[in-house]
């Protein structure tokens, strides 16, 4: 087992780069996840670390080993597919011992790996069926078992859930999550789905447009933002941009005093569920309630202040009254619940 | 990350073989095959075009001044012309109703309609053509009935009508398969909305359907005229040369090889044949993008009145009847004693049958080692190709694949000319006489025919694959090698066989390259046989006994390659996967 480096790398040759000078260390042991909206480039990143295609620059470790150009089948990195990718013309049984029979391992061994690993993803009873005859989550974990049995030293999950159903989904996170607990193995994970990532991954790095936006753990990630695009991809936020001058913070309209920063442009975010609503006059900066949606935990309300529309959630409960449309209020936000954003 | 970027990122150049994710062995392949293409589909090819333009020292449009100047010429070239569009208009007359009631209404003759797509790939023209004379000639049982009955005859077989008539029974299935295909393709949202908007009746099919389903059409009808443009042996068979194609065989045959006439000739029919092809992939390309949303389910589909019903049956029994004809005919044929002035044959006999597997067992075994030769190289090609253009990025593939695809607009004719052109002045070794007319050649030239038809079942069994199955093995620590032989050959193993059956099954009734490069009886294949015995009244017999045989080894044939297919998609399709 080994960690991966991947030291500036870029991809695609001709026209706009599919990866622009990617730079990322995984940890030993670690459940990582990359992050990010379709063509963000965190597939492509994830199959150049299996070798599928090579960097145009970078170099790409797997532990100590610079594998940039060494081929697929010499990485020893498991790769999990999005679509599964079980050969139909296999039963569960063949498609597991490919891996082992590959590796020249004596035909004892290899039953008794295969064996083992039908049992670790509870398949046991499906060995001599052929991938057709399963439902989409035991090809899920097939596949799983597929790669297990090598013993790779990474493994890599391509949206792994992405073909299964809601309720599924959820329990098959759980499980991979467990699983690799249990096993201790190096992980990365590509998904553009915020909550999979956040439940599953010790770290994300959250891609877009080729480029790494930020890498952290889930809690940083949302907690503190460090662009306009990880602040919206996950969550919501209010942002607001503007001017600081002598601590007063000034954006259309709307003005926020005690900011600790020096004079200049400033980007500033909040959450939703960072602000309060209180009666108009108070303190904080003044609006009017323009929309209401009920989400059930929460009342979501969007508030006309200045030339902004701001978002804030309120918690509900039982018999809480809400707040009509036009109702002019005051909106309240602590200033250490202010992130304030680069670029 | 926003950091600047102090030092330039170190470049490493990625080894070329790696960018085009292609093996030695992969490039000696490639190199293979287009040593064969040059060989035996562009050099010929070029060298026909070559000699229309080349007086003995220097260019010249003074071979093509003479084509104009002679009037049997001009009078060929208008009759194909005029050939090609009536059996377009015909062929047209037979498929639109069918292709119409097929999608539209829910009955039971949809099957029917169905088989009778099978039919050209089945018999090709000029093996019906003798028989249609007598079904439906000036004495053949049709007009004979309609004497008796009515006191008057119609002239089906009567010169150019004969020929358009042969022609576009066998091949209207070419238009009724594109534009059902069209039809069934067009999503039933499309008309829907078009309903949900006002349209109905008439509006509703100018507008909505016709215009989506019109590319099917042209592709099919395209495809039609450029069959009959190049087809040589039914002309013949009819007693029918002022046409262009026998005029290239006649003029290369009597006059000889060195003729300039055969050679312009030969050039029209290339340019005539690519325009047509090209026409029909044009439309072709056009139907994807009209067509491109998913799980369409084609056009609402209707009960129909009892009314309606009876008239629907009634043409497609006619159609049916028509279509089989020249089946039912050779049938007849090959079992009676004497067919003449009458509306069924005097008796029946075996005798013809046994003529044949006493005559004739050599030209059976000839088809059978000639395509089997032929079947097996090109899906050797074929599934090279297919591999070579979807899974490497090897510089020149898709040229490759387009040159093999292009031989499907090469006439036969032309093919089989410029062969005998090129080869002819080599010489076998031990005084076996020219390479050109040595009988390898027979097969190399119907790979060569049918290569695009192995190749498209190839590619389609590779497109299939989807391509994480071979990145899964290779992550798993299989080479190339082995992912190929453990994971891509076989799931592409249907389409091999598909591909193999088809070629084998077309090029057993291949006749216009065979009638150039066949010197001696004893090469000579199942197609030369049946044309020489049809040429004389005595040989009719045993020819259409021939015919029989061969349409039995094609149905087989194709059946067996029908079979292949559906059982190969069938066992996709259950895997439930997007694979």
């Amino acid at each position: 087992m080994s960690g991966v480096e991947i030291e500036r790398v870029s991809f695609g040759y001709g026209g706009a780069p599919i990866l622009d000078d990617v730079s990322l260390n995984v940890a030993k042991g670690e459940f990582f996840a990359f992050l990010g909206p379709s063509g963000s480039g965190k597939t492509t990143l994830l199959r150049l670390v299996a070798g599928f295609g090579m960097p145009s620059s970078g170099t790409i470790r797997v532990g100590a080993r610079d594998v940039t150009l060494v081929p697929p089948w010499k990485r020893n990195v498991g790769m999990v597919f999005q679509s599964y990718a079980l050969w139909p013309h296999m039963t569960v049984e063949a498609n597991v011992a490919f891996g082992l029979e590959q590796r020249g391992l004596p035909r004892a061994e290899i039953g008794g790996k295969v064996r083992r690993g039908l049992e670790l993803v509870g398949l046991s009873q499906l060995a001599e069926r052929r991938p057709a005859q399963l439902s989409g989550g035991q090809q899920q974990r097939v596949a799983l078992a597929r790669t297990l049995v090598v013993e790779p030293e990474v493994l890599l999950l391509d949206e792994p859930l992405s073909n299964l159903d809601a309720k599924l989904r959820v329990e098959m996170r759980h499980e991979i999550s467990a699983l690799q607990r249990k096993l201790g193995l190096t992980t990365i994970y590509v998904t553009h789905d915020q909550e999979e990532a956040n439940s599953v991954a010790d770290r994300i790095a959250v891609l877009d447009g080729g480029r790494i936006q930020q890498v952290g753990t889930p809690v940083e990630l949302y907690d503190r933002p460090a662009n306009r695009f990880v602040a919206t991809f996950l969550g919501t936020a209010n942002i607001l941009e503007g001017h600081v001058t002598g601590r007063q913070f000034q954006s259309g309209g709307i003005s926020i005093p005690d900011i600790d920063r020096a004079d200049g442009p400033a980007a500033m975010a909040f959450r939703p569920q960072d602000a309060q609503i209180a009666p108009p006059d108070g303190p904080g900066f003044g609006g009017t309630i323009a929309r209401r949606e009920f989400l059930g935990g929460t009342i979501r309300y969007s508030i006309a202040a200045g030339t902004h529309m701001i978002v804030v959630d309120v918690p509900h409960h039982r018999n809480a009254s809400a707040l009509e449309i036009g109702t002019p209020v005051s909106v309240m936000i602590e200033p250490a619940r202010f992130v304030t954003l680069a670029g | 990350m926003t950091d600047v970027a102090v030092q330039p990122a170190p470049v490493r150049r990625t080894p070329y073989l790696a960018r085009w994710a292609a093996t030695p062995f992969h490039i000696g392949c490639a190199a293979l095959i287009a040593a064969y293409l040059v060989a035996f589909l562009i050099v010929p090819v070029a060298s026909v075009v070559f000699v229309a333009f080349w007086d003995g020292s220097g260019f010249t449009l003074v071979n093509f001044a003479d084509f104009f100047r002679t009037s049997i010429m001009i009078e060929s070239a208008w009759n194909s012309i005029y050939v090609g569009l009536m059996t377009v208009a015909l062929a047209s007359a037979i498929a639109v109703p069918l292709a119409y009631f097929t999608v539209r209404f829910r009955f039971r003759g949809a099957a029917i309609i169905q088989t009778l797509g099978v039919v050209p790939l089945v018999m090709p023209p000029f093996v019906g053509a003798v028989a249609m004379q007598l079904v439906f000639g000036k004495n053949g049982s049709i007009n004979l009935l309609l004497m008796d009955a009515f006191g008057f005859r119609i002239p089906f077989m009567d010169g150019l009508n004969g020929v358009i008539f042969v022609e576009a029974l066998h091949y209207f299935p070419f238009i009724l398969l594109n534009l059902s295909a069209s039809l069934a393709n067009i999503d039933s949202a499309m008309e829907e909305s078009a309903q949900n908007l006002g349209a109905s009746g008439w509006r509703l099919f100018s507008r909505i359907v016709f215009p989506l389903a019109l590319p099917g059409y042209v592709a099919g009808a395209a495809l039609v005229f450029a069959k009959v443009f190049d087809d040589l042996a039914t002309p013949l068979l009819l007693n029918v040369t002022n046409m262009l194609a026998p005029q290239a065989y006649l003029r290369v045959t009597s006059v000889g090889i060195a003729d300039p006439m055969g050679y312009v000739i030969s050039t029209i029919l290339v340019v005539l044949s690519v325009m047509a092809v090209w026409l029909s992939l044009l439309a072709l390309k056009n139907r994807e993008f009209a067509t491109q949303q998913r799980g369409g389910g084609g056009l609402s589909k209707r009960e129909i009145s009892r009314g309606e019903r009876i008239a629907a049956y009634g043409f497609i029994l006619a159609a049916l009847f028509l279509a089989l004809s020249p089946h039912i005919g050779i049938l007849l044929l090959s079992v009676g004693t004497i067919w003449s002035f009458s509306v069924l044959p005097d008796g029946f006999t075996l005798a013809h049958y046994t003529t044949i597997f006493r005559e004739a067992g050599g030209f059976m075994s000839n088809t059978i080692l000639y395509c089997a030769i032929a079947a097996l190289i090109d899906v050797v090609l074929g599934a090279m190709i297919a591999y070579l253009a979807m899974r490497t990025r090897l510089p020149g593939r898709h040229l490759l694949d387009q040159i093999a695809m292009a031989a499907v607009a090469v006439p036969g004719l032309v093919l089989g000319i410029g062969i005998l052109r090129t080869y002819f002045p080599v010489d076998l070794p031990f005084g076996a006489g020219s390479l050109a007319t040595f009988w390898l050649m027979l097969a190399i030239a119907y790979s060569v025919r049918r290569l695009p038809y192995a190749l498209r079942s190839c590619s389609a069994a590779l497109q299939q694959l989807h391509q994480s199955l071979e990145e899964a093995a290779e992550n798993l620590g299989a080479s190339k090698s082995t992912t190929l032989m453990r994971i891509v050959v076989p799931l592409m193993a249907g389409g091999i066989l598909a591909g193999f059956v088809t070629s084998f099954a077309t090029a057993a009734v291949e006749l216009s390259a065979t009638l150039l490069l066949v010197t001696r009886d004893a090469n000579a294949p199942l197609s030369y046989g049946i044309y020489v015995y049809m040429q004389s009244p005595a040989g009719r017999g045993p020819g259409a006994a021939l015919g029989v045989v061969a349409v039995v080894v094609v149905a087989i044939a194709t059946w067996l390659s029908f079979r292949v297919a559906e059982r190969d998609r069938a066992k996709r399709t259950r895997s439930g996967m997007a694979i």
